[in-house]
């Protein structure tokens, strides 16, 4: 099996990014198996990052013929091109700089803000965030936006989510300042294209969940800024 | 310079931050990725306290649970602590927004682990440890917790026996860097990823705290005791929690017959299908009868791995296990303040042995003596540094370690480092493995030795200046060869059976060994001793 390794560092000569082929002479293997393997018996300087290989610490996250997959549950194929997430700088061949993605969650204040005394939450309350709770940060949601081609500044999914995740917490006691933070650069900004959703590895929406976002905002008197010049010529 | 500086930002890293944070310290976390992404996501089970949510519990059950899983070389005193502390740690968690499972009439949900006398095991699906660890982490962001990501820990600078700081390596620059701080808090976890290939664990854990504790002359203690869990994946060692077994799920070899109480502690069922592979049979986790609803309401990640990673549907297929390292009780002594023997120098969680899991640790302790201690080094790590007068350390351990960086690019690679790790891993799991003798014993000694005498000899395979993880590894390599010898010197000292380590050779308990295994460098040489329990 041959693959396609996108590799990056900023002292390499001639030219700092190259695209390198691999033959992995591995069969029902992991991607990360796979990366493990040119590591440790081909190339050393392969860089990249990995944790659980079980898909649950979101470190591997990487993009296969140009969509995202964790590299620990993603079984590779012949030809297969892989390459960085993108929209996040990267510091040498798969690894990026996550800081910026992950500086997102406190701009939407992506906490529970008091101490909460309630204990008695109903299944049904947790199932309403039980979804949105399974994030494990790796980002692919991140990538695999466009908005980002021409706004760097957007919340992105995963920060919206985890807005969502807090706000519909029966515990929340700040609902107003949370969906504050998500006007700016946040859920009016998306275009509901729905790549994130098919991105997630863990099945979540976030797409659904910036729709509620939305409608959330609506309740507490927003409105959608791109109707708010009254374009439907409704306004006298 | 920092008040506190906390080393990992797992759940006790985390925990530890906040409850530091809260006294208006001056915290800082390092890193060496980012904080959720720790061991701490993969704990699937459950954090223990003695609601009595679903079934009859107290928190003396728990305590003597403990205590009977540990092998009676549990601190009492400390296991006391923590059960009593435990009911406080799970709501204090559902504070601060965790989202337990939750049962029909509004509590949190528990279930059934191995060694509990009753349904103790609060839980989150199978995703525990993860939205435990996102929700501290979560907690942080609010509070301003200071990361410093990516950077990996070289060795504390430890002068007249008190802490000054660290030194560490910033993987993207590969400079060392010297951090200072009036307390430093070890969470560094475990070293059960020395088994390679053998291990739920990943590849990091390689017990780099307790390895740089033990250069700096603290004490480590039960390093002997390394718990294999029943129920890895067949072919990758990846974990199936014991919450399968705790709702119903059998052990059966591949005639069908079962062979264990499934529910046993994990060390006991480990070693029955040790010895059901050593005969040759096939060993297969069976929950089917559970049927596709249960599991996917309450087990849906265990679902998930078993069709990835081993090809199967747990719903209508067996899925084929091997037990493999999971834990390591073993680490830095500590006290009840979870202080070590070197003055402002912490520890917590699995890279600590604060005496709570002594030589078999029950599933549900780890999360909650990761939250419990780790708030609680906090609090005492804030009264240390206000009482500390600082007096400025020397640059020593800083140069020292600049050179040691140096030197290891320096260095020739004749021997391929990768390769000896693989056969180290094989080599622990065989004959440091759940089954021990001393033969096996004696001959892993000498080839440990050995390898430390070969490392010179290893060298780099990447000698890049930026994000060099070859380099991080190859540290990494060493500590665990460092921390082999002291495992292996104090497996052949224990010339008994006790939970975690069973000596076929000697596999009975014996009472005059009913102590702790304690290991230390004095003038450069391991002396291994056993002392009484803190009681």
């Amino acid at each position: 099996m041959k693959l396609k390794i996108q590799r990056y560092c900023r002292h390499r000569k001639p030219k700092n990014m190259v695209l390198i082929d691999y033959e992995v002479p591995l069969k029902d293997v992991t991607l990360l198996d796979s990366l493990n393997f040119i590591k440790t018996k081909i190339d050393a300087t392969l860089t990249y990052s990995s944790g659980c290989k079980s898909e649950v610490c979101g470190s591997c996250s990487v993009r296969v013929n140009g969509k995202e997959e964790l590299a620990c549950g993603y079984k590779p194929k012949d030809g297969d091109v892989i390459e960085p997430l993108r929209f996040m700088e990267i510091l040498k061949d798969l690894v990026v700089d996550y800081s910026k993605a992950q500086e997102t969650l406190k701009r939407v204040k992506s906490w529970q803000s008091g101490i909460s005394q309630k204990d008695d939450m109903s299944y049904e309350e947790e199932k309403r965030i039980e979804l949105q709770s399974d994030c494990i940060l790796c980002a692919s949601c991140f990538s695999s936006c466009p908005v980002f081609e021409v706004d760097k500044e957007f919340l992105g999914p995963f920060a919206l989510t985890r807005s969502y995740r807090y706000v519909s917490d029966v515990r929340c006691n700040d609902e107003k300042q949370k969906i504050d933070a998500v006007q700016e650069k946040g859920v009016w900004d998306c275009t509901l294209c729905g790549e994130c959703t098919l991105a997630c590895p863990q099945g979540i929406d976030p797409k659904n969940d910036i729709l509620m976002l939305r409608s959330k905002s609506v309740q507490h008197g927003y409105s959608d800024p791109n109707f708010a010049s009254g374009g439907f010529g409704l306004e006298f | 310079m920092y008040d506190i500086l906390i080393i990992g930002a797992g759940g006790a890293g985390l925990s530890a931050a906040l409850s530091a944070k809260k006294e208006d310290a001056k915290v800082a976390v390092i890193c060496e990725g980012y904080p959720t992404r720790s061991q701490t996501s993969m704990a699937q089970g459950g954090i223990n306290a003695s609601l009595a949510n679903v079934e009859e519990d107290s928190v003396e059950l728990h305590i003597s649970d403990t205590i009977k899983a540990s092998g009676e070389i549990g601190s009492k005193s400390m296991i006391s602590k923590m059960c009593q502390d435990a009911p406080a740690v799970v709501k204090w968690l559902e504070s601060i927004g965790m989202p337990y499972s939750r049962t029909d009439d509004n509590k949190i949900a528990q279930r059934q682990l191995g060694g509990a006398s009753s349904k103790r095991a609060c839980y989150a699906q199978d995703f525990t440890g993860l939205k435990i660890l996102h929700t501290l982490y979560d907690r942080c962001l609010k509070e301003d917790i200071e990361f410093l990501n990516e950077k990996f820990l070289l060795n504390f600078c430890v002068e007249e026996g008190v802490v000054k700081g660290v030194s560490c390596l910033d993987i993207r620059t590969t400079e060392v860097e010297f951090i200072k701080a009036k307390s430093v808090i070890v969470a560094t976890g475990g070293y059960a990823g020395l088994y390679h290939g053998f291990s739920t664990n990943t590849n990091q854990s390689t017990g780099d705290g307790i390895a740089a504790a033990f250069r700096a002359g603290a004490k480590v203690s039960n390093m002997e005791f390394i718990q294999f869990h029943p129920t890895g994946l067949k072919k990758s060692g990846i974990l199936i929690s014991e919450s399968a077994r705790g709702a119903g799920g059998y052990l059966v070899n591949q005639k069908g017959e079962r062979f264990t109480d499934e529910l046993a502690p994990r060390d006991k069922v480990s070693r029955e299908i040790y010895s059901q592979l050593q005969e040759g049979n096939e060993v297969f986790l069976d929950i089917r009868h559970l049927g596709e609803e249960f599991i996917d309401e309450n087990i849906p990640q265990e679902r998930k791995l078993a069709i990835t990673y081993e090809g199967v549907d747990p719903v209508s297929e067996l899925i084929p296990i091997a037990p493999v390292a999971h834990y390591s009780m073993g680490g830095i002594s500590v006290n009840g303040d979870m202080m070590s023997s070197i003055k402002g120098l912490f520890a917590i969680g699995e890279c600590s042995n604060s005496g709570v899991h002594g030589a078999n640790r029950l599933g549900g302790n780890s999360l909650l003596e990761i939250v419990s201690f780790g708030k609680l080094a906090g609090e005492r790590a804030v009264k240390f540094s206000a009482d500390c007068v600082f007096k400025e350390p020397s640059l020593d351990q800083f140069e020292s370690d600049k050179l040691f960086i140096e030197t290891l690019y320096d260095m020739d690679k004749k021997i391929d480092f990768y390769e000896k790790r693989e056969f180290l891993g094989d080599m622990f799991y065989k004959d440091v493995g759940i089954l021990r003798c001393k033969g096996e014993l004696q001959s892993a000694l000498l080839e440990i030795k050995a390898l430390q005498k070969e490392f010179e000899f290893m060298g780099l395979g990447d000698r890049s200046r930026v994000y060099n993880t070859n380099l991080v590894e190859f540290i990494k390599f060493k500590n665990t060869l460092e921390l082999g010898e002291i495992i292996l010197e104090s497996a052949l000292k224990r010339e008994e059976s006790r939970g975690a380590h069973f000596r076929i050779d000697f596999p009975k308990i014996d009472d005059s060994l009913k102590k702790e295994s304690v290991s230390q460098k004095v003038d450069d040489y391991l002396c291994v001793d056993f002392k009484e329990v803190l009681s």
